[in-house]
């Protein structure tokens, strides 16, 4: 199979009227193979999250959605909804963010799970499904899980619950997961938790991941490649060394700076200024121009392509000329000016 | 749960007591004169006779001397004669609360299975000529008056096209079944007696329709909004994203969830039509508990307004709790406890 399991391809989510509507995500493109973790880095608001529920059809009613979408070869964007109901929750499973309002508050666990496997398999019997489930739950090591199975939602710890989101979106062994900020709600030392448990489930399944999340943190030590989201685009594209060692695009600079380093307690964490423009009144040229330490009168007129660089895949007119990422730190800690 | 309800129970008639504390004085204060019921016009000029009267009624006594007396009575489950039928209250409405019971209850039957079906095509159907003419339909039944439509259904259903019996519970000449319940279609399918079933069902259907029709608009319009919101919750959208079809995102997990505020008004409307189904029981000759209601005030008749009252507050206070019970059965989030 020469297919890559995921290939998105331009695509582009829009919302209003066609002509002048707002864009909330503009031609983002990238490929998944079996087994690999893609990493979504991106500040809430930069389209992120869109771009994921628009391959499963799962966009609000009003929004538009184009451009190309292709699991193992098969075109997702426009298809029909009876065909694309069997890949959901079958061929590609979702975690979402939070476990407490994602899951049905007045059903039990375990008839949510049950659900899960039979509607994609109705000769499976509701106690063949139900003891399923107790696996499951035993995979996402859950203690009881004979117990908790007749549980509600809200009987659930917060990380529990979404172990058990896990283990329903893993259920009918999807080939594609797509995990939407998955550890945002949960304690510190649940997360890391939850990530591990991801990691080890997609390793040893074989499932492709797409991780998104707005913490650089999450993706560090579990993505193979890491995309970073800004403004319905991405500005930089790589494997997860090459952003964290060689990036060459201030917004990602930005975000590295605004992590706390543990060998370096004393440092102060650097905060990206301002927020991101809305999509309904977006600056024209390269969308983070406002907020760039580095900005100068072009970036603000000229929207930058995503390129191939020596390292990363960047959208920036200047990546080529900007300083190593240790000098700026230390010129935004002393105030000198770096404009150059 | 058991001790959540037997606590419950037991400050029923407390509160039972004041409510009807609260109505004993409000219509005793009220500026009328019950003697009007009690004496032929022409005896009132006589002095002797209306003393004798007031006497006789307990009338003459001070007010505090009266209430004493009548919560005395209470207590020990008599609540009074009427001024008017002459008979104890308490037989009366125990004659007449079956009739209400029995339309109320074909009424709630009618008005939340078509206002929950019209809520669920409304919701499914958003903004379609199905949704908007549903909801117009919904919305005439809780705004067009009772005593128009009642009058124009009765019109067309039983005197244009003679598909409805005509007013009351049952033809003149037919003798009700056997006193059971009292509610004349249980009774009679009880013993046994088809014929009477029928035509106690049919002289049922009408005013049951008429009156379903208003809980209907209440309920259809709450089941849509409350099924739209539902709809929008993440839990919809992760079924969505488990693969379920939008009927089962709508009926297996939207309606289980929309359903709960629905219980409330459902309880509420209950209690509310036992005392005031009162026009539809008018135009119907249903002899029921709300045109009891009306005679009783209009004559000041002290007795039967406090025990009608004592009915409606009953009627409440239990409809409240059978809602509380049905919410904590309905959403395993609350747990009822103390």
């Amino acid at each position: 199979m020469s297919d890559p399991l995921l290939a998105v391809d331009g695509l582009r989510i829009g919302f209003g009227p066609a002509k002048d509507g707002a864009e909330a995500v503009r031609g983002v493109g990238f490929t998944l193979e079996a087994g690999k973790v893609l990493g979504i880095v991106g500040e809430s608001g930069s389209g992120k999250s869109l771009t994921m529920m628009a391959l499963l059809q799962l966009l609000p009613g009003q929004a538009r959605c184009s451009g190309s979408a292709r699991f193992r070869g098969k075109e997702l964007i426009g298809m029909r909804k009876s065909e694309i109901r069997h890949l959901r929750g079958k061929d590609i499973g979702c975690v979402f963010q939070d476990p407490l309002s994602a899951f049905n508050p007045v059903k039990t666990i375990g008839d949510q799970i049950v659900e899960a496997i039979r509607l994609h398999d109705r000769r499976i019997s509701r106690r063949a499904a139900m003891k399923e489930a107790e696996e499951l739950l035993a995979a996402v090591s859950i203690p009881q899980p004979d117990q908790r199975l007749r549980q509600y939602p809200h009987e659930f710890s917060g990380g529990m619950r979404q172990r058990a989101m896990i283990a329903m979106a893993i259920a009918n062994k999807p080939a594609l997961l797509i995990a939407d900020e998955p550890t945002t709600a949960l304690d510190v030392t649940v997360q890391a938790q939850i990530l591990d448990l991801l990691r080890t489930l997609t390793r040893e399944r074989g499932i492709g991941l797409v991780l998104i999340t707005h913490d650089l943190g999450v993706v560090a030590g579990m993505a193979d490649n890491i995309a970073v989201m800004y403004g319905g685009r991405f500005v930089e594209a790589g494997t997860a060394d090459e952003i964290f060692y060689h990036t060459r695009h201030p917004y990602t600079r930005g975000l590295i700076e605004a992590m706390p380093k543990l060998d370096r307690p004393e440092e102060r964490l650097v905060a990206i200024e301002g927020t991101p423009p809305s999509i309904w009144s977006r600056p024209p040229g390269c969308s983070f121009a406002p907020r760039c330490y580095f900005a100068q009168e072009r970036c603000r007129q000229q929207e930058p392509e995503l390129r191939d660089l020596e390292h990363t895949r960047s959208a920036c007119l200047r990546a080529e000329e900007l300083p190593p990422r240790e000098t700026v730190a230390h010129a935004q800690d002393t105030g000198k000016d770096m404009t150059l | 749960m058991l001790r959540y309800v037997i606590k419950r129970m037991i400050t029923i008639p407390f509160l039972l007591l004041g409510v009807a504390s609260v109505a004993f004085v409000l219509s005793q204060m009220t500026k009328g004169d019950p003697l009007a019921a009690l004496l032929p016009e022409r005896m009132m000029s006589n002095p002797e006779v209306v003393a004798a009267v007031k006497a006789e009624w307990g009338l003459d006594q001070p007010l505090p001397v009266r209430y004493g007396i009548y919560i005395g009575n209470l207590l020990q489950g008599d609540m009074g004669t009427s001024f008017t039928t002459r008979r104890p209250v308490a037989q009366d409405i125990a004659e007449r609360l079956p009739a209400t019971l029995e339309l109320v209850i074909a009424a709630m039957i009618v008005g939340s299975s078509v206002g929950i079906g019209i809520g669920l095509l409304s919701a499914r159907f958003k903004n379609s000529a199905l949704d908007i003419g549903t909801r117009g339909f919904a919305l005439l039944g809780s705004s067009v008056p009772i005593f128009w439509s009642g009058l124009i259904f009765l019109y067309i259903f039983t005197v244009r096209l003679d598909w409805a019996p005509g007013t009351g519970r049952l033809d003149a000449r037919s003798t009700p079944p056997p006193d059971i319940t009292g509610m004349y279609t249980i009774d009679a399918l009880l013993s046994g007696q088809m014929t009477t079933f029928i035509e106690a069902l049919s002289h049922l259907l009408l005013p049951a329709l008429i009156l379903g029709w208003t809980v209907t608009g209440i309920v259809a319009r709450l089941v849509r909004s409350s099924l739209l919101d539902s709809l929008g919750q993440d839990y919809a959208r992760t079924a969505r994203a488990k693969g379920a079809p939008e009927r089962v995102v709508l009926l297996n997990h939207a309606l289980p969830n929309a359903l709960i505020p629905v219980l409330t008004i459902l309880g509420f409307t209950f209690a509310y039509l036992i005392t005031g189904a009162v026009l539809t029981e008018a135009i119907f000759s249903w002899p029921g508990i709300g045109s009891y209601a009306v005679t009783a005030s209009r004559s000041l008749d002290y007795p039967a307004i406090g025990g009608v009252t004592i009915v409606g507050a009953t009627a409440f206070l239990l409809a409240n709790l059978v809602t509380d019970i049905a919410y904590a059965w309905a959403n395993p989030k609350i747990k009822v406890s103390q």
